[in-house]
């Protein structure tokens, strides 16, 4: 293309035409069919001069609708999301079927999840519990009756041929969920999504394709394992809302303990609808974004799907309705087949279960067949936004502090242990350290902080090491990383066995000081001069002499004191 | 001539208890009649073995005088659409023909646990779609009351429970299980001449009985006397766990008084004129007024009700059962169970081709129907409205059964069951099949659209020899009275349920 580009403008330099080209602004159609021509050109061996070809093509646009002429309005795009969360439960929704992750093919299966005749469904109690304490997490309202229906469709691993739901009237409706939006290098600010509805549904089975016996496979372990649906009003713009909300949600989850949020489990799964349309227009043909795998993945994924949608429109090309599927390899959206025929899901009320009546008595108490809203709202423990609240209020910590120990619980419990058994400690000193080090340690070995090994007391000793001055910030480093590698050793042993005490007593601080000075007569000179900054290389050369251990708090004052003289 | 077959269940298992009769050796002799009848073809398939170990233990029982239960070495049938362990459970149709169920219905539960000795399967309509139990994988059943059984001149049993209806009037068990979801109990219990009754929605578990239309059906029972129904019906009914629409309350056991206590003094009896409809046969109608002029006599008020909503029943029902079926029958793909076919090319090939060689065109036809109606242009026309109908139907009874007005409030209705005694088999055959039911179902279903009970009870024989019955229906959870009044009139009329063709007679 770079050659072609460097033809094009060395024949059309003189062209009136180009002129026009230029106002019609259609650059990428007129690439395409430019290099549509070039390839007939090449398989063809026309014989057109290549300034011949590009005029035709010139006239060729220049003839079409002008989008130049519209006057120009800023695209907007507009992000809705589903999101499908296992309830964690040792039994199926509707069966006595294990729930455990990775247990052996098809042997978590009852017979009403292999759809063996005359099997009835039996509703879990516990999955409505859980059910609705999620609901008043998400501040819904909880329906005093929702039901149950059937959704057809043929699937080898959909053994019914229909998924048990909740179409015409779900459990919970109106929610709402505030959360901090996340973006690098940006502030952090606040995004409020509705909560259209909360159902109740089961799972499908699993298909594995054998492309080389030509066979699928089914296994039911997943079948009629609890999900509640949670369908989001389209309120979001971006990727990095979306991704926001997701890890939001999932750590009210987790608080709930009503889901794992293993989204590498499956046990959390998000499709996002996406849409764009310039302001002041109704809204845009949506494309829906299936398979996407991780938190990072949906804030990737709905990033390219607005930028292809733009590039689309921008060419002169239409948004399908479709489903795309996200393939996190290639980090791209790619639309999924056998989806262009609108399924009719031919929705029916299912006969064998009773519409599920929950009490909304304020007061009440659960009884044998009736769920008490009020008894399970009692039961709801503190929310993410409530703590980073109390950190803010408590704790004196910023906002951005707070949000990061809330999203990081394995830090929270740390910083609130810490915090607790160490009043002495300021807190800055305790996040700062949780933050600055110990995260920064885990993502550079690129390991997840909720798996690091080290425990909080191992943390609060290296805390109070350091606070008591027994060894310094860069001590407290290795020790972070030694304690990592050697799970077993204490750290006052390790401190030991790798020498790690902070150099304070005067002698030797001041022995250190003469000797860098010594060794840095320039830095001196400059010092002496004036340049105070100088004075880092010689405190640079006191740590480099010290092995990192002297205290250099007693070090600087050491050579002021010691520079100080010869300055006069 | 086994006298014995003739006894209730009451005096029969009193007859074990004394030694007087062997569980063992009335197994023997039921499963010897069974083959000896085997043109009736009300069994599709005899187990001979479990049934024989089962009399075993229960002799054994007997002889530590440590009966398990008032159905104790009483021989049952069980329809072909309730799983039964081990036991193959075809539905009459060639998708299930290999389905061997992993577990036991809990009708099956109950009644193994009361002690019951299951002696096989009987015969039906595929899946229970009809009226006649001739649209089996196995053929037609004959009705017992048949002036000919060999020729081309025999008269269909009913159905879809037909088998179980065949196998009790044959007396060669003295219960059998059936479903009842449009009248499939109560339609062959009349035609054959023994009583049938279909259980309050919820009073009986489902679980374990393949569904046609789950909002409906009802696990239905056959007896030769409203007393041995009571029997069976004690040993079955009660919540079920595995069952969600099961009545949670539990279930008191029904005890009717002797029919030499019951006083009709305080029981209204409504006839709704609407029954007396086109087809009614007059030998019917004649019975149902006689009936009426008997329970008057008897001391009953009769009054004639009007359920205004019932023409439109049989609509209302065609709809949802298609539309169920259609639902229901999803699940026969041929991955997990079924009939698989060969073609495996594609999943799509391999559903099509299994299910256009598993179903009968009676299946397909619902099938294709029930998924039009379902279809979300449709849903609203047809089902939505359908179940508004359907709730109006309910009404009509609950207006008559619970009317504050104490002139107007009726306990029991009398209608005819099925309007003409049992058709011949040709006859029967050379209809369509949404006609055979439409027509045969019209007294019968109206019950299933309320879920109240309803029995049917024979009441006498017509000119050609074949047996009249009649249908009392009561409020919701009412069977004590219902059955009441049905074994007053049974004390009445002196029906013999045995009393049938000499063909039979002869072959003992």
């Amino acid at each position: 293309m770079v050659a072609a580009n460097r033809w094009f403008c060395l024949a059309t330099q003189r062209s009136t035409v180009w002129q026009l080209w230029l106002q019609s602004k259609q650059h990428q159609l007129f690439w395409r069919n430019f290099s549509q021509i070039l390839v007939r050109i090449r398989y063809n061996h026309y014989r057109i001069r290549i300034t011949q070809c590009i005029i035709t093509i010139i006239r060729r646009l220049a003839t079409q609708p002008k989008l130049a002429n519209v006057p120009k309005r800023k695209w907007k795009s507009v992000v809705g999301l589903e999101v499908h969360a296992q309830i964690a439960s040792a039994s199926k929704l509707f069966s006595g079927g294990g729930t455990s992750f990775g247990a052996p093919l098809n042997s978590s299966v009852a017979y009403f999840d292999a759809s063996i005749p005359g099997t009835l469904p039996v509703l879990n109690r516990k999955c409505v519990e859980s059910g609705i304490k999620t609901s008043l997490a998400l501040g819904c309202r909880v329906n005093e009756v929702s039901m149950f229906d059937r959704k057809h469709y043929f699937y080898a691993d959909l053994p019914n041929g229909y998924q048990i739901t909740q179409q015409r009237a779900a459990l919970a409706n109106d929610g709402k969920m505030t959360f901090p939006v996340i973006t690098p290098g940006k502030k952090v600010y606040y995004k409020t999504v509705t909560l259209l509805q909360l159902q109740l549904e089961q799972d499908s089975g699993k298909s594995l394709h054998d492309d080389y016996l030509k066979r699928s496979l089914v296994d039911l372990n997943r079948a009629g394992l609890p999900l509640m649906e949670l369908v989001f009003a389209p309120d979001l713009e971006t990727g990095e809302e979306a991704a926001s909300l997701v890890k939001e949600l999932m750590l009210i989850l987790r608080r709930l303990q009503t889901c794992s949020c293993k989204m590498e489990e499956g046990a959390l799964r998000v499709d996002a609808n996406i849409s764009i349309h310039q302001e002041g227009d109704p809204l845009g043909v949506r494309t829906e974004v299936k398979n996407i795998g991780s938190v990072r993945s949906i804030s990737q994924a709905i990033t390219y799907e607005i930028n292809r949608q733009l590039e689309t429109v921008a060419n002169g090309g239409v948004i399908t309705n479709e489903t795309r599927n996200w393939d996190a390899e290639n980090r791209r959206t790619v639309a999924m087949r056998d989806k262009e025929v609108l399924q009719d899901y031919r929705f029916m009320p299912e006969p064998n279960l009773p519409p599920l009546h929950v009490n909304l008595k304020p007061g009440s108490k659960s009884s044998e067949d009736l769920l008490s809203v009020a008894a399970l709202s009692e039961e709801i423990p503190e929310l993410p936004e409530d703590t980073r609240q109390r950190l803010l209020e408590q704790y004196n910590l910023n906002a951005e502090t707070a949000i990061i120990l809330v999203n990081e619980p394995i830090l929270l419990d740390h910083f609130l242990n810490i915090s607790r058994s160490l009043n002495e400690l300021p807190n800055k000193v305790i996040y700062n350290f949780l933050i600055n080090d110990l995260l920064t340690y885990c993502n550079k070995v690129n390991l997840d902080v909720e798996k690091c090994s080290i425990s909080a007391d191992d943390l609060k000793d290296i805390l109070k090491y350091l606070n008591s001055e027994q060894i310094n910030l860069q001590a407290a480093r290795q020790l972070i990383e030694l304690l990592h590698n050697n799970p077993k050793i204490k750290v006052n042993e390790l401190i030991e066995l790798h020498n790690l005490q902070q150099i304070c007593s005067p002698e030797k601080i001041e022995n250190l000081c003469q000797q860098a000075i010594a060794n840095q007569s320039k830095a001196v000179q400059q010092y002496q001069k004036g340049k105070s900054k100088a004075l880092f290389a010689i405190v640079g050369e006191v740590a480099k002499l010290s092995a990192q251990k002297a205290n250099m708090k007693l070090v600087v004052q050491c050579l002021e004191k010691l520079l100080k003289p010869s300055k006069k | 001539m086994r006298r014995h077959l003739q006894w209730s269940i009451k005096k029969l298992t009193a007859s074990y208890a004394d030694g007087q009769l062997s569980p063992r050796r009335v197994t023997e002799q039921a499963l010897e009649d069974a083959l000896r009848l085997k043109t009736l073809n009300a069994f599709v398939r005899l187990t001979p073995e479990q049934a024989i170990q089962q009399a075993q233990v229960s002799e054994e029982r007997y002889q530590r005088k440590q009966q398990s239960g008032s159905l104790d070495g009483v021989t049952i049938a069980i329809k072909d659409n309730f799983c039964t362990r081990d036991v193959h459970t075809t539905c009459a149709s060639r998708m299930l023909q290999d389905f061997v169920p992993p577990y036991d219905a809990t009708v099956c539960a109950k009644l193994k646990k009361a002690g019951a000795i299951i002696l096989g399967k009987t015969n039906m309509d595929q899946f229970a779609m009809g009226a006649g139990t001739v649209d089996s994988l196995y053929g037609p059943t004959k009705n017992i009351w048949s002036e000919d059984l060999d020729q081309d001149n025999w008269r269909i049993a009913g159905g879809s429970s037909g088998g179980s209806a065949s196998a009790v009037a044959a007396g060669l068990c003295y219960a059998a299980i059936g479903s009842d979801t449009g009248g499939s109990t109560r339609n062959p219990a009349s035609y054959c001449g023994v009583v049938g009754l279909k259980p309050t929605y919820g009073l009986v578990s489902r679980h374990g009985l393949i569904p046609l239309v789950n909002s409906m059906d009802v696990p239905g029972i056959f007896a030769r006397s409203v007393s041995d129904c009571v029997a069976v019906l004690n040993a079955v009914a009660g919540p079920d766990r595995l069952d969600s629409t099961t009545i949670r309350d539990p279930f008191t056991r029904l005890k009717l008084p002797e029919i030499g206590q019951i006083d009709l003094s305080t029981v209204r009896i409504g006839i709704p004129k609407e029954y007396h409809c086109q087809g009614l046969s007059a030998e019917v109608l004649e019975t149902w007024s006689k009936v009426a002029d008997l329970l008057e006599c008897g001391g009953a008020c009769v009054q004639q009700v009007s359920l205004p909503n019932t023409a439109a029943s049989i609509f209302v029902y065609s709809i949802l059962n298609q539309c169920e079926v259609a639902s229901n029958m999803a699940r026969y793909d041929g991955i997990e169970y079924g009939h698989r076919a060969e073609d495996e090319r594609s999943t799509e090939q391999l559903y099509a081709l299994s299910r256009a060689e598993g179903f009968n065109e009676v299946v397909k036809t619902r099938i294709l129907t029930g998924n039009f109606l379902l279809l979300r242009k449709n849903y609203e026309h047809y089902f939505e409205k359908a179940l508004r109908v359907r709730r109006l139907i309910a009404e009509d009874f609950v207006k008559v059964f619970e009317a504050s007005d104490k002139e107007d409030h009726v306990d029991i209705l009398l209608t005819p069951t099925t309007l003409t005694e049992a058709p011949l088999y040709k006859d029967f055959a050379s209809l369509t099949n949404r006609d055979q039911c439409a027509v045969q179902d019209f007294c019968t279903q109206p019950a299933n659209m309320a879920g109240i009970p309803a029995v049917s009870i024979p009441i006498r024989l017509s000119q050609a020899g074949l047996p009249l019955s009649l249908q009392l229906m009561s409020n919701s959870l009412n069977e004590q009275l219902l059955l009441t009044v049905a074994s007053w009139i049974e004390g009445q009329v002196g029906f013999d349920s045995l009393e049938n063709r000499q063909e039979y007679k002869a072959s003992l």
